[in-house]
């Protein structure tokens, strides 16, 4: 009875960059629909500038970011956690919507996505046992090799898997101490841009994620050919995208994590594979089976080795006392 | 007074003249001021229109280091910037001078010899001013002997708002004396003035005294350069050379670190001013960290790639 009574309260979905809610400094906006077509929300339509400003505010957060204890991004992340559960609803709406799936089927996606997110904030304290460790090297030196952040990521979240994978190529990104530049799923941004609601509410340092809602292939254009920005997940790209973003990634050496390839090819090729493999046509990201245990590639991906060689002096008789 | 402009000669007869002067000028509308200078913001000057402004951004700053840390290798290397700003590209233009304290004066003489390149050195017991007359003179003459072909001297704030308008106007007649055929900034600190209509006072008493340019702030306070002070002391600037023929550079000071920002000052130029003030000779930047972010904006324009920190020298 109210319902009907009362004016429908129209949500404005902006951007999330450097900790704040900015509309498209284009001032452009598009239609969001659901998988039948009906009209969902506006949501801003990026422009390059807005990726700028987007690498402009995560490179501002990534010395905070990547210089606070692992112990500390941990508690922030599991917060983000805690937040995600207390919105959950919302979340199952927006991805009910936009995926097409039934609100059981949803419910269970974010579910995951929550659980996910759980277990990469497990893993900040615990990646730097995994990829580095002391080298049992043949001198007098202790040698050891720790994993630092690459830096400033860009991140092209996955077309189809709206929030699940969307979750599943941010947080491991920002577990390890990176800054990411997220484009959200062209077709199913809400989730993403509902998620920058959650991550400004939940002790993330503004710029440590930034999100962007727009066209994947303008938006990521120049956030490949970016001087500032040391890597790129091209996950979201399909195959001919790909290619040209790696391209121009190429130009300052960023690290560049391909968009995997279809499941017919045995995994192991997925990091090798060039980027003219055959993908799936109709979105790369699809291939991906986000529900499967993630493992730790997508951790180890945007991770730098520094290694020490510390000497331990001329080994005696008895052999170093290392 | 042979630099009082004769139009004026009266204006600074005595105390009282100078006040019924000051006093006499046209107050300030505030709103008017901060919305004409915000309207003049939205401007979008893109393409061919950007590049050209970015050059002519680079070649009015002077490149300023004004830190009690200052050492004679960071001089020089500044002064190496100065001449050189981007030694990927040759074809960036120099900046206008360097601007370091007085001792530091004749490191930046010898580093920047032959360049082109100028060197402005700030006195008269910059940045607070509070010394005696005697003391200000002699940091002066200090700062042109070791080869400072530039002055940035400080008003007596405390003089100009107690409203003994003429010890200031004598303070800077005396300095400009003591420089010699060194150019002469004097820097207002207009984020101490507390009004426009002070500004505009101000503005005037440096006009009438010689000054060659006149200068918002040192960079030592919390407000610094905004577009309206630097429009209003444009206008001061269009009105005071309608009225005598004398030409007279505007600086504006801190706080301006984006492309974006100097473009928009450079806007205010051309509306207000009109085009004879932009050149390096008539407007200047008081910037450190602007000539990067500039660099980085004409790398843009070049390469068609943003660029990032890491490829401009770090200051």
């Amino acid at each position: 009875m109210s319902d009907q009574n009362r004016l429908g309260v129209f949500k404005t979905y902006k951007l999330y960059v450097g900790g704040k809610f900015p509309r498209s400094e284009s001032g452009r906006v598009y239609e969001v629909t659901d998988s039948k077509g009906q009209w969902l929300a506006n949501a801003p339509q990026s422009s390059r500038k807005d990726a700028r400003d987007a690498v402009v505010a995560a490179r501002k957060a990534f010395g905070g970011w990547s210089g606070a204890t692992a112990y500390n991004r941990g508690q922030v992340l599991y917060r983000v956690a805690e937040m995600l559960e207390g919105r959950k609803e919302q979340f199952v709406r927006e991805v009910a919507a936009s995926e097409g799936l039934s609100k059981s089927k949803a419910a269970a996606a974010v579910d995951a996505a929550i659980d996910r997110w759980v277990w990469y904030a497990g893993w900040t304290d615990k990646i730097g046992q995994i990829a580095g460790g002391a080298n049992p090297v043949a001198g007098p030196y202790l040698n050891l090799s720790t994993p630092e952040p690459t830096g400033v990521v860009a991140v092209l979240a996955p077309q189809k898997s709206s929030f699940l994978g969307l979750v599943s190529v941010i947080a491991p990104v920002i577990a390890t101490g990176n800054t990411a530049v997220v484009v959200a799923s062209a077709d199913a941004p809400l989730p993403a841009l509902s998620l920058g609601e959650v991550l400004a509410t939940s002790d993330v340092p503004g710029g440590v994620v930034n999100i962007l809602s727009g066209a994947t292939a303008e938006i990521a254009a120049p956030l490949a050919a970016h001087q500032d920005v040391n890597a790129i997940d091209l996950t979201g790209a399909d195959a001919a995208l790909a290619k040209e973003l790696e391209i121009a990634a190429a130009d300052n050496l960023k690290r560049v994590l391909r968009p995997p390839v279809t499941r017919r090819r045995p995994s192991n090729e997925a990091q090798s594979a060039t980027a003219s493999s055959p993908v799936d046509a109709d979105g790369a990201s699809d291939s991906e089976d986000w529900s499967a245990s993630p493992g730790t590639h997508r951790l180890t991906a945007f991770l730098e080795t520094k290694t020490v060689w510390h000497p331990t002096g001329a080994l005696g008789a008895a052999g170093s006392s290392y | 007074m042979p630099t009082t402009a004769p139009a004026f000669a009266d204006a600074t007869a005595s105390d009282s003249a100078l006040r019924r002067f000051l006093f006499g000028l046209p107050g300030v509308d505030a709103v008017g001021l901060e919305a004409r200078a915000a309207s003049l913001g939205t401007r979008s000057i893109k393409t061919t229109a950007k590049a050209y402004a970015i050059d002519l951004a680079i070649s009015m700053i002077d490149l300023t280091t004004l830190e009690g840390a200052d050492t004679p290798g960071k001089v020089r290397a500044l002064a190496a910037k100065a001449v050189n700003p981007d030694p990927t590209d040759r074809t960036t233009p120099r900046t206008a001078a360097v601007c370091v304290y007085p001792d530091m004066a004749s490191t930046a003489a010898a580093a920047l010899a032959g360049s082109g390149v100028k060197v402005a050195s700030v006195a008269t017991a910059f940045p607070a001013g509070r010394a005696a007359l005697d003391v200000k003179l002699a940091d002066v003459r200090d700062a042109v002997a070791a080869g400072a072909d530039e002055i940035d001297m400080v008003i007596d704030r405390g003089a100009f708002l107690s409203g003994r308008f003429l010890k200031v106007y004598e303070e800077i007649l005396a300095v400009k004396a003591e420089c010699g055929p060194a150019r002469l900034k004097v820097i207002f600190e207009t984020g101490e003035l507390s009004t426009y209509d002070n500004i505009r006072r101000a503005s005037w008493i440096g006009m009438l005294a010689g000054a060659d340019f006149i200068k918002t702030s040192t960079g030592k306070v919390a407000t610094n350069a905004t577009p309206a002070n630097t429009l209003l002391m444009l206008e001061a600037v269009r009105d005071f050379r309608a009225a005598t023929g004398v030409q007279i550079g505007v600086k504006p000071a801190g706080g301006i670190r984006t492309t974006k920002d100097a473009v928009k000052f450079l806007v205010l130029v051309n509306e207000t001013a009109g085009e004879d003030w932009l050149d390096p000779h008539w407007f200047r930047f008081g910037a450190s960290s602007l000539l990067n972010d500039l660099l980085m904006q004409r790398q843009k324009l070049s390469t068609g790639r943003y660029s990032g920190p890491d490829y401009v020298t770090v200051d």
